[in-house]
Order: C-alpha cells, then structure tokens, then sequence
C-alpha cells in the first residue's frame, strides 16, 4: 500500500522537494498530493524581474513542474489549503476538498510584509512577489496617462532595487525609500553603501534613506506620498518591498510551534513540533532562523526528500546566504561573513571613488583565510571569491583586491579546490562540474546545466562554467554551423584579408559541404558589407535569406511587401501621392510602419519589378525593409517646427539615413534623432540614437525595442555634428566585423569584454589604433552605395528571375487570393493541399 | 510488385535557368506546382513547392544546402529543412511532401509527375 505526502504550497522549494522524493522513491511507494495556492505550477521566482523583459510566463517556467508525465504526483492548482487536523492527519482546502495524508510538508514560503502605513491598501499600491503582482503593476503603469509618470518603492534592500528596475524598464520614474541610513543595508556596509546610491542613482532612481513613508493619499487618479522628512512624492502607483513574514498560519491554527520572529519551528532535518509534519523553503525557521533565499530553501528540500523516502539521517548543511545583485549595469555582492562579525576578523578596503569601485574582503585574524565580503560597482570576481570563502587565501589581499584582480596575483578557477562550491543556488562543487566535463563528456554550458543544474537558478554561477570548461581544455564551439567551425567574426576576417569574392570559394577553402541557410546568408552579407556588386549579381543571389532574395518581405501567403525609404520620415505630398497611385494602381493593402514610412502588401513575385519601376520613376529607392542593414532613422520634428527643439532633428536623420543606407550588417540597424531632451523620436530604443543637447549631440548606443528591449547607454554627450558622425562610422564598422549573426548592437556591447567602456576605448579613445581604417570602411561603403532595385530594374537577368513559374512566367500562383477587410485586400489562407500525416 | 504508374514527363526548363544551389518553380498538367532544384551534389531534384507548415507555395524560393551530407531545401517561411531526395522533413518526422523524379535530356529539365 502506498504512503500518502501532501505537500502545500507549490514553490520554487516545494518543486524541488517533489523532484527529489520522485528520484529517491525508485519504487513508487509515496503518493505525492501537492495543494498550491497560485493557478500555475512553480516558476523561477528568483528571475521574476525578468519577466518585464517579454511578459511571457513561459520564460519562467521550471522544467518539469507540472509533472504531466508522472502517475505518482497529482498536483492541484488553484485551491489554497486552510486547515490541519493533526489528530485525523487531513487537510482541508478552500474548496472543501479534504484529504488525507501519511507525512505533511508545509512550503508556503513567505508573504511581503506591508508596513501600516495609513493608504496602503489604496488602488494603486501594490506588493512584488508573484506574476500576477507583476501583470496588476503593468496594467496600471499603463492605465497612468503619458507624460511624467513616477512611482515609490517602499523598501531599499535587494527585492526594492530589483522592482525599482523593473519599474524603469516600464518607464516610470521610480522612488526608492529606504528606512535605514544606506541601500542594502542587510547586505552592504556603509563605504559600499555610499558607492551603491551613487550607481543606482545614474540609473534614473531616486534614493531616499534614512526616511519613512508617514501616509499616502488619493489625489485624484494619483497618489500622493508623504514622507518622514517632509518629501512629498507624486506617484502614479506604490509598490512595498519591505520584507517578508513567513505564511506560518497554517501551523499556528493547528498548534505547530513557530519562532519568535515568526515561522514554522523545525529541527536541522527540517522536522516540525508533530514529527508527522515537515517545513521547508521560506516558511521553516531551521533552529529559529528564517531564510529568505532560495539555496537554503533547496537545501531544506534534499534533507526533507531524503528523511521521508529514503529514511536517511541527512541534517540542514550551514547554508550559504551569499547575494548578487541582478539589477543591469549595476554589480553589488555580498558573501560569507560580509560584516566581519567573526572574532578577531580583519577588513581589507579597496575604495576607488573615480573608477566607481568599492571591495571589501574579512579575513581571518592571521589574514590567511577568507571569511567573506562586499562589491560594489564591479563583482566580476564574486563567484570566485565566494567559493573561496573558509579557505586558505590564494594571494595577499590587498593584491587579490588590487584593480580587476590583474596580473599573476588573479584568482583564477584553477586555485579553487575540488570542494569549493561554484554555484551555490543548486550546491554543486567544482569537483561535480569538472567531473562532468572530463567523464560526462559534457562540452557546452548547457550541457553541464543538464547534468548537474548548476546554472538554472539565479544564472550567476555561469560565467564560472565557462571558465572551468576552458580550463579542463574543452574548446566551447563558435562555430557558425556544422559547414564552418569559424565564428561569423572570424570569417569576416578571413575574408576580408583574403579579399575571396564568392560562397564556393569560401566554402571550399575555408569549410565543408555544400552549406545551408545559416552559413550562406551569412557570409552573403559579409560579402555585400565588403563591397562585393549587386546582392543578386550571379552566386550570390542563391545564398540569401528569404527577404533578400526577392528585395522584399515574404508574407504568410508567399506575396511580398514593398517599402520605400523614406529618409527620416520626411516626405513631400508629391511622393506621397505617387505612393498612393502605385498602391491603388496594383492593388495594394497599405499601412503605415512602426518606422515612419509606407508599406504596400499583398504583391505577388512578378508584380515587384513592375511596382519599383514606378517607384523609382517617382524618385524612390529601396528602403531596406527585407535586409539585415539599415532600416530606418526616426526623426521628431526638431527646432525648425517645435518650440522646444534645440537642433534640427529632420536635416540629421535624414543625413544619417542616407549616410549607411544600404549598410549590410549582422542584424538590422534602426537609429533615431530627437531635437531635445523629450526625446520624441525614441532614440534611446535604437541601436544608435542621437539626442540634441543645447551644445551639439549626445550619441547613445546599444538600444532596441523588439523581444529583449533595452535602452541605449551613453556613449559620448554633447559633440558636434562631424565628430558624431565620426563616431558613429566607428561603432557601425566595429559592430559589423565583430558581432555574431543575428546578434543586434546590445547584445553585441553586452559580450565584449569590457562592455561599454571597452566600446568607448577602442571607437572613442582609439586604444586598438583602428578608427582610422574603420573610417575609411565606412567612406567606401558610401561611394559604393547604389540603389539595389534600380540595379534589378538595369539588368534584364536579374528581372528574368521575378517570375512565379520557369515554364509560365507571368501566370500568376494560382494559391493565392485575398478577400477584403475595412475596405482594403488581405490574405486568405488556403488548405494546405499536401498530405500531411500526423 | 504493382507496375509503376505511368509517368508523363514535363519540360520545364534550360538546364541553365537554375542557378546551381537554388531553386526555381514550374507548374505541370493539373496545375500542380513543382520546385525544381539544382543541389551541391550537381543533381537536380524535384519536390511540391508547397510548405506543409505554412501552407504557401514557396518551397522553390528557399535556401539549398546539406545537412550532414543529405541535400536539403530550408523553406523561405520558418526555415524547416526537407531532404531533397525524398521530401522526408528533417525537422519533424511526422511530416513528408511529394517528391517527382527528374531527367534531363537535351540541355532540357523534365519534371515526371502521374
Ligand atoms: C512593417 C513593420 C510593422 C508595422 O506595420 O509597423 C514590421 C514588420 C516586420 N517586422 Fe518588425 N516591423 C516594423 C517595425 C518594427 C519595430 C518598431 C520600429 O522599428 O520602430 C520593431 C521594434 C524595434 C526594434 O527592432 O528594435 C520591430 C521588431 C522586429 C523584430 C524583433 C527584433 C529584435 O531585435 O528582437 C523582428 C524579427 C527579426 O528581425 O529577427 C521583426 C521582423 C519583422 C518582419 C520583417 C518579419 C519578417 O521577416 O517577415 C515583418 C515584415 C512584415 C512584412 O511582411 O512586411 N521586427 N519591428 C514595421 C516596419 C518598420 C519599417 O518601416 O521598416
Ligand atoms: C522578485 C524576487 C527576487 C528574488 N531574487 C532572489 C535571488 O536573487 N536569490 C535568491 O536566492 N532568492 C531570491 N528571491 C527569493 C526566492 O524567490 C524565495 O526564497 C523562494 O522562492 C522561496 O521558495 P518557497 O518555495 O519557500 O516559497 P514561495 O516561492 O513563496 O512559494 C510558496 C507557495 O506556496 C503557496 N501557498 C502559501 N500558502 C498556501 C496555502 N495555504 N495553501 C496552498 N498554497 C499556499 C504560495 O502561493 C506560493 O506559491 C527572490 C524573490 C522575489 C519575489
Ligand atoms: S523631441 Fe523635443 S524637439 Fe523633438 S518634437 Fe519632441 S519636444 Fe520637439
Ligand atoms: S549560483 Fe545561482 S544558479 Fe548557480
């Protein structure tokens, strides 16, 4: 007869719980009920800030939690339990469900604890724990109107930080408020707490320390905040961060003890006061102290499993409490015994004010063991300090803290003992990685995360699982596909220097096979950057992308879309009215692009050369809509017309477009001018934005909208016109002959080593000594420019191949038809004739 | 063993009017539309041009290369990869599409289809 295990409560800890208890009960002898409040399984609520980054609850799914495969574990959604009989050992649910049960695990986790504050419970005010809080904040970031729009976090420690971040990715300015006298003031001492304001601060958040929040109020659809030193803060909604309380209720109606600062009581083998009932994750007080991290919680799980299926003696191991701060650009970490509270501990401080740093290491009272630390500004060597703690330093301190830890004295992977723990949210040493890699055959990142889940939780361990992979010598393939074991940099190089002018010739020399639709684009577009005639001009014309092929976006139904440029989003009537003809005259549906431009739908293959030749005719040019090049460069209105413009936004866009039209490159390329601060052209969502300042031009790179938007960072402020454009040669040439296909500028800047700086050393500073001839690319690339469809209309080879039919040109696809809706044609999709077994 | 069905074979084409590593389309009796391709190995292949997964007819406006060896066409859509030899996808098992034999005679692709 099979044992019953109700598990309450489906978090991150109840998830691992279930999957370990799965893996040690072979036989099947526990029936595993688990009763979940939330109306999905567990998700990654360690990553939940990402999920600003798409709003896609799918991206933080954990692998396996619905346990859709497994007869062993019914997992019930939706229905919180409320009460426990220990006498009858039942549990009752909201829903009146009551169900028995042989061992009981409460994982309840924890809830945001809200300060009384008289109009917390206002609308408006809202907590940060679940991905319904998430969507609730979204929905009323964007009911609030457009204009300044703010908001409060209620909270300065590490989950305030994250949620003023997500706040500013929805384009609010946030507030944090903070009650103790620094940021983090758990995690961080006050000579990096100092540094941390300074950093948090230039991301567009206002810090408030040493205050607290006296009231809010309703004033109008807004709220107004009233604080502890008198500040008054307008806001379009509140969010509280200021701790957690664990949802101990459960345990306490049924007469469980609980801590004295709150949740369940439970032994090192996470037993409670009923020996029937465990309590793991959040919501356990392991010998009286409360964990508000995941790791520990992961911990509590194995040691639970472990008791219940497999009657082991395993105990709670000392947990790891080590943080990093996720927040973008902003590194903050603290580890091991961070404020020196060890008898006889000694702080080494290395401050660097200019450089934005601050590092503190605790060493033991002889200086040769490491006990802990913090960083802040840059935690590049965190990882590796942290698995260092309670070992033998490799170095003298004050050296390992010297500058980026350069030079003979860095710690290095390869100090570290087998014993040292790499990823400390899944507890897995290096001797387990490194076992994995030379016996587990495991030769990629993912391939390690796979075997022994290191890297799946908080994702900071994963720098380190490349360096080990480099240091047991596996080589982490760059290749572009299996026909090239070269990077796309790489080939750029190599063909660049071997000035070889076709796919075969490259293939043959340089890779294996015919190829396919990974390498053959690419290496397309590295030929057309390199200047190599026509895209379509003999080989080259079988080796493009689907778009490129036909100069035209390829539609659902196999019809194209034809988009002129329109420099800037400038135009005349008179080209607009030659737009409207065509479109009326072919038969067009027509919109107007998210790009400041026109785009005509629904033409079949053998209509495009006919649709351009009128097109050109009126003066236009290939806008570039299909190509991995420049798209566009959005304009606002500038000083001539808005009267708050500082410069002439118009005349720059249009320059710049006509400048790199044309400009083959990894991904595609959007740009943006705004003639003032309001910034009314997007720039900074572009890969290369300019806004005018009263003196010249600020350039920001590295921005986009699409699937992982990010803003573009400063790159230069307040140059004038020939140096910008200068400058912006230099980052264009740079991206196009270093960045990896597909991959667009932030990416791009985000994997150089160095980042940003890095950037600005080598196209500002010079340091590589290549702008010159990065320059000269760019000015040979514009003498060579020429409209690609005029060069089709010019050639009546390349025209013969716009036919739908080799043997009935001019017959057109008898699939396609279109039906009308709101007055213009749209698609209809046919069955699809070929059998297709499924 | 049943008799092969009587084939009728189409000229499509010049030999010529397929660039070597592409593709181009032809229209047979019935209006069945063919992709006609000239493959890495030289060979030239003949498959429906519709794609299964999108169900526009485009299959001959796709990339042609190998995978592994085999000759494949990535549709132009979502980029799946069919064998060029017997229209078997390699992206997902469950799905085939008509291949057609081919010959050339006289510098002239034939296409032979029931
Ligand atoms: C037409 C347009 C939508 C519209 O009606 O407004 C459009 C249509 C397409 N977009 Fe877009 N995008 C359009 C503006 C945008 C914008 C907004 C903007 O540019 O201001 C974005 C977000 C901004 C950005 O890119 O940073 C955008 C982000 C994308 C992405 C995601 C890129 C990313 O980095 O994540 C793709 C997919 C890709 O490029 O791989 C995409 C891909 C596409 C493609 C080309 C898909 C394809 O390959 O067939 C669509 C072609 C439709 C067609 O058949 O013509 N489109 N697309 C816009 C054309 C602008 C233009 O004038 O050139
Ligand atoms: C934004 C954010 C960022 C974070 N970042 C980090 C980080 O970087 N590193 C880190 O280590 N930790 C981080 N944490 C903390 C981490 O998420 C928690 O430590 C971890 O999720 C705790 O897991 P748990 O399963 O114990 O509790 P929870 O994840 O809270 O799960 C408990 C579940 O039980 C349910 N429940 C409660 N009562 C009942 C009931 N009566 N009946 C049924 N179900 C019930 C709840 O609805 C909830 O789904 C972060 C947390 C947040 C919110
Ligand atoms: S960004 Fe400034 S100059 Fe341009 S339209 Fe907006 S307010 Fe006017
Ligand atoms: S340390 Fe968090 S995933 Fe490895």
């Amino acid at each position: 007869m099979s044992r019953t295990l109700v598990v309450v409560g489906h978090g991150m800890v109840a998830h691992r719980l279930v999957e370990a208890v799965r893996a040690e009960d072979q036989a099947g002898a526990w029936r595993i009920v688990v009763l979940a409040e939330e109306a999905r399984p567990a998700y990654d609520r360690v990553a939940l800030t990402s999920y600003v980054d798409g709003w896609d609850p799918a991206a933080l799914a954990l692998p396996g939690a619905d346990y859709a495969n497994d007869e062993h574990v019914e997992l019930r959604l939706g229905d919180p339990a409320v009460e426990v009989d220990r006498d009858r050992r039942t549990v009752t649910t909201a829903a009146g469900h009551v169900q028995d049960y042989d061992v009981l695990v409460l994982a309840t986790g924890s809830r945001p604890f809200v300060p009384p504050v008289p109009g917390h419970d206002l609308p408006g005010c809202f907590v940060y724990r679940t991905i319904e809080d998430l969507d609730a904040i979204r929905e009323a970031a964007e009911r609030s109107g457009t204009g300044r729009r703010a908001a409060m976090v209620v909270g300065g420690g590490l989950l305030g930080l994250e949620a003023a971040k997500a706040l500013r990715d929805m384009g609010l300015s946030p507030h944090v408020v903070e009650m103790g006298p620094r940021l983090m003031p758990l995690q961080v001492d006050e000579g990096g707490g100092g540094l941390l304001r300074r950093l948090i601060t230039a991301l567009d958040v206002t810090v408030h320390t040493g205050t607290s929040t006296n009231s809010i109020e309703a004033d109008g659809d807004r709220l107004l905040a009233k604080l502890g030193n008198g500040t008054e803060l307008d806001l379009d909604l509140v969010v509280f961060s200021a701790g957690v309380r664990p949802r101990d209720e459960l345990a306490r109606a049924c007469g469980l003890d609980v801590g004295e600062r709150g949740g369940v009581l439970v032994d090192n083998a996470c037993r409670t006061s009923d020996p029937a009932i465990y309590a793991i994750g959040e919501v356990a007080a392991v010998e009286g102290r409360v964990y508000g991290i995941v790791a520990p919680g992961y911990a509590m799980a194995e040691v639970a499993a472990a008791r219940i299926a497999g009657g082991g003696e395993a105990t709670f191991p000392e947990p790891d409490t080590s943080t990093k701060l996720k927040l973008m650009g902003v590194d903050v970490a603290s580890f091991g015994d961070a404020h020196a509270k060890t008898e006889g501990a000694l702080e080494v401080v290395f401050n660097d004010a200019v450089a934005g740093s601050y590092k503190k290491l605790v060493v033991s009272d002889d200086s040769h063991t490491l006990l802990g630390g913090v960083l802040v500004g840059d935690a590049s060597e965190y990882n590796m300090l942290r698995a260092l703690v309670g070992r033998p330093l490799p170095a003298d301190p004050g050296a390992i803290l010297a500058p980026a830890g350069s030079g003979e004295n860095a710690v290095g992977v390869d100090a570290l003992p087998d014993s040292a723990q790499i990823c400390s949210c899944n507890a897995v040493s290096k001797g387990a990685i490194t076992d994995a890699i030379v016996s587990g055959g495991c030769d990629s990142v993912a391939k390690i995360k796979g075997c022994t889940r290191a890297g799946t939780a908080c994702g900071s361990c994963v720098p380190m699982l490349s360096k080990l992979l480099d240091s047991c010598g596996v080589e982490q393939s760059k290749a572009l596909c299996e026909h090239f074991t070269h990077s796309r940099a790489e080939l750029f190089e190599i063909i660049r220097a071997t000035r070889l002018g076709t796919f075969s010739e490259v293939i043959a020399k340089h890779g294996t096979g015919s190829g396919c639709a990974i390498c053959k684009p690419a290496i397309a577009s590295i030929l057309a950057t390199l200047g190599n005639g026509h895209i379509l001009g003999g080989e080259q014309a079988t080796l493009q992308d689907t778009n490129d092929r036909f100069l035209a976006n390829m539609q659902r139904n196999g019809t194209y879309s034809v988009v002129p440029r329109v420099p800037g989003g400038e135009i005349t009537p008179e080209k607009l009215i030659a737009i409207g003809e065509v479109a009326k005259d072919f038969g067009l549906y027509t919109k107007i692009t998210g790009g400041q431009r026109i785009d005509l739908f629904g033409a079949t293959v053998d209509q495009l050369p006919h649709i351009w030749r009128r097109l050109v005719d009126a003066g236009f040019e290939s806008g570039h809509a299909y190509g991995k090049a420049l798209r566009t460069v959005k304009s606002c209105v500038g000083s001539t017309w808005c009267r708050y413009g500082v410069q002439d936004s118009v005349g720059l866009a249009v320059e710049l477009e006509l400048r790199y039209r044309g400009l083959r490159s990894p991904h595609k390329l959007k740009a943006g001018v705004s003639g003032c601060a309001r910034e009314c052209a997007e720039a900074r969502g572009k890969d290369f934005g300019v806004i005018a300042t009263e003196n010249g031009w600020n350039l920001y790179v590295g921005g986009n909208g699409g699937t992982m938007p990010r803003h573009a960072q400063l790159l230069v402020s307040d140059v004038d016109t020939e140096t910008l454009i200068r400058i912006i040669d230099r980052f264009l040439m740079f991206y196009v002959r270093t960045a990896d296909r597909l991959q667009r500028t932030a990416p791009w800047i985000e994997e150089l080593d160095g980042g940003l700086d890095h950037l600005r050393e080598v196209i500002v500073d010079d340091s590589l000594g290549i702008c010159a001839e990065l320059e000269a690319a760019m000015a040979e690339h514009i003498a060579n420019y020429a409209d690609e469809w005029r060069g089709v209309l010019e050639d009546p080879e390349k025209l013969a191949r716009f036919t739908s039919f080799v043997n009935a040109p001019g017959t057109p696809d008898p699939t396609i038809s279109f039906r009308m809706e709101r007055e213009q044609k749209v698609p209809v999709m046919l069955g699809v004739p070929e059998v297709v077994s499924r | 063993m049943t008799a092969m069905a009587e084939l009728t074979w189409t000229p499509v084409c010049p030999v010529e009017a397929v660039l070597p590593g592409s593709g181009v389309a032809a229209l047979l009796p019935g209006d069945i539309q063919v992709a006609i391709f000239l493959a890495g190995d030289g060979e030239f292949y003949a498959l429906s041009n519709m794609d299964p997964f999108s169900g526009a007819a485009v299959l001959a406006r796709g990339i042609v290369g190998d995978t592994g060896g085999v000759p494949t066409v990535a549709s132009p859509i979502y980029k799946e990869r069919f064998d060029l030899r017997t229209g078997a996808c390699l992206d997902d098992a469950e799905v085939e599409i008509t291949s057609y034999p081919v010959r050339v005679a006289d510098g002239i692709v034939h296409v032979g289809s029931p």
